[in-house]
């Protein structure tokens, strides 16, 4: 079991709120993931050839007491980036303007154990294990601001409870899924992409999918195209809920074993596994609910 | 009787304790009537009742509402979540909006009414309950049914009746596919008293000869060896 949950307000005011709305539905989806958390949210975009990564610490040695500005002054020293930093505990975004694949080789090589959650102009990702209240703490969500986000509640089934195993999983730029469910054919799924120089940070089913699709994208697929691939392609049991800087995009596989329900207004889409999580929603007494069809796509624009 | 049905708020109060004052065995003059406000999609509300009690809920119930029903009626004022009076004995459980998957599975008796669509897997394993959709039901409906009768005012999903024993469904519009050994078969008049019967019940306006009869064709009740697994 897991729960997912989703946001996308409609009106620019409601952006201020985001973190506010979500911090409930995230909570709401405790009892069908109590072991992890997080959430990615995707604010307005960095301009020009600026990148950032939501880095995370917690599985190095030194955890919160990482020295995160040692880490940007050895950008500058090795690199000769300047880059900027923002910290929560053992979270922080890193802000640059170069191409992030330099850094991430950088990383990589000086800082293995550093965790990248995601690489891009409008994402920032935050996940970690604990309740979903623990982690929505932790990292100050209700304080989060932006145009949608995409969350996630784990009760693990297909890997191990670490925080690189919860979810969102995210791969390429600006792009990340949550998933319910458990698929059958990662693996075959993993050795149809390692040859096409895809990384896996994990050996979870849902970075399968997560690259999957990411991949169809980078390879020109529009978003529908690229789901349709996915229904061709990954067999299992999902409700995936995406995150692109523009989209929320919504699938149910073709026996709809795991759940979701969408409340829509005038002012917000709010998507959730469960009704639970939608019901503290404003005037969500009048919103349009119904419940997603199976191989169906949903895509809501922000 | 008390003129004002007895108002439960989940808000305020744990489920766990509405539930079980209406587990209470009642005695004469006690209040039969029930309201729950702000169910906001708990669990299992009104699960597992036994004597004939109304509980109207108001607003959009979780997983299992109304489970296991016995003599009671139970209204659903918002939508359901699965599995929906699944396995109800007797009574009546009335779903005005939508049901997610399993609505009504395995209910041995009683009347299962939903206003609006119905998810996957609706009927499954019924077992001698009555089900009316006033709108679709998804794929896998009526999966194995053993008795009763369905009532489907709209489309179905995929295998609408796979592998029946007994059990009989109507359907107003059109299947996506029949399941394996379900078949159309002639109404007779007795399948149209029926429906009429069911949809009056239902608090639903159809003409009765614009359903069709879906049942059985009996095919799978024997191993055929030379069937080649194809049914």
């Amino acid at each position: 079991m897991c729960g997912i949950v989703g946001l996308l307000v409609k009106k620019p005011e409601l952006k201020q709120q985001l973190g506010q709305l979500m911090v409930p539905m995230l909570i709401g989806m405790t009892e069908r993931g109590p072991d992890s958390a997080g959430l990615a949210v995707f604010a307005e975009p960095l301009k020009g050839a600026a990148r950032k990564l939501s880095l995370y610490s917690g599985l190095t040695e030194d955890g919160a007491d990482f020295n995160w500005h040692g880490l940007t002054h050895a950008l500058k020293e090795h690199l000769s980036v300047d880059s900027q930093i923002e910290v929560k505990h053992n979270h922080a975004v890193l802000t640059f303007d170069v191409s992030p694949d330099l850094v991430k080789k950088w990383l990589h090589e000086h800082h293995p154990r550093l965790h990248i959650l995601s690489t891009g102009q409008t994402i920032d990702l935050y996940k970690d294990i604990g309740t979903p209240a623990e982690v929505a703490e932790r990292y100050d969500f209700a304080e989060l601001t932006g145009s949608h986000l995409v969350g996630h509640t784990r009760m693990a089934t297909e890997s191990a409870v670490t925080p690189d195993r919860a979810h969102p999983f995210t791969a390429g730029e600006d792009f990340c899924l949550v998933h319910n469910g458990s698929l059958s054919n990662p693996y075959g799924v993993r050795r149809m992409l390692e040859p096409h120089g895809i990384h896996f940070d994990t050996d979870n089913d849902t970075e399968a999918a997560c690259r999957f699709l990411e991949w169809r994208l980078r390879e020109g697929d529009d978003l529908e195209t690229a789901l349709q691939k996915g229904f061709e392609e990954l067999d299992g049991f999902f409700t995936f809920l995406m995150g692109t800087p523009d989209k929320l995009a919504l699938i149910r596989d073709p026996f709809a074993c795991k759940p979701a329900v969408v409340a829509e207004t005038d002012d917000y889409v709010a998507i959730a596994s469960e009704f639970r999580s939608l019901a503290h929603l404003p005037d969500v007494k009048h919103a349009n609910v119904f419940e997603p069809a199976p191989e169906e796509m949903y895509v809501w624009n922000a | 009787m008390h003129a004002q049905p007895v108002s439960f708020d989940l808000a305020s109060t744990p489920l766990r304790e509405v539930n079980t004052f209406l587990h209470r065995q009642l005695t004469e003059g006690d209040q039969r009537r029930f309201e729950v406000h702000n169910p906001d999609g708990a669990h299992n509300i009104a699960v597992g009742l036994d004597q004939p009690v109304t509980v109207e809920i108001h607003g959009h119930a979780g997983y299992y509402a109304a489970g296991m029903n016995k003599k009671a009626t139970v209204v659903v004022h918002g939508s359901a979540g699965t599995g929906v009076a699944e396995n109800m004995m007797s009574g009546t459980v009335h779903v005005k909006g939508f049901a997610s998957n399993g609505a009504g599975a395995s209910a041995h008796g009683g009347l299962l009414v939903i206003d609006g669509d119905a998810g996957l897997r609706c009927g499954i394993s019924l077992k001698g309950g009555d089900i009316v959709v006033g709108g679709s039901v998804g794929s896998f409906s009526a999966f194995m049914a053993q008795a009763g009768r369905m009532v489907i005012c709209g489309d179905a999903g995929d295998a609408l009746g796979d592998s029946l024993y007994e059990a009989v469904i109507y359907i107003r519009g059109t299947p996506r596919s029949l399941g394996a050994d379900a078949q159309f078969e002639p109404m007779t008049d007795a399948d149209y008293q029926t429906v009429d019967e069911l949809l009056k019940r239902a608090g639903m306006q159809h003409d009765p000869k614009s359903f069709k009869r879906v049942a059985s064709a009996r095919g799978l009740y024997h191993w055929n060896a030379d069937a080649n697994q194809e049914y």
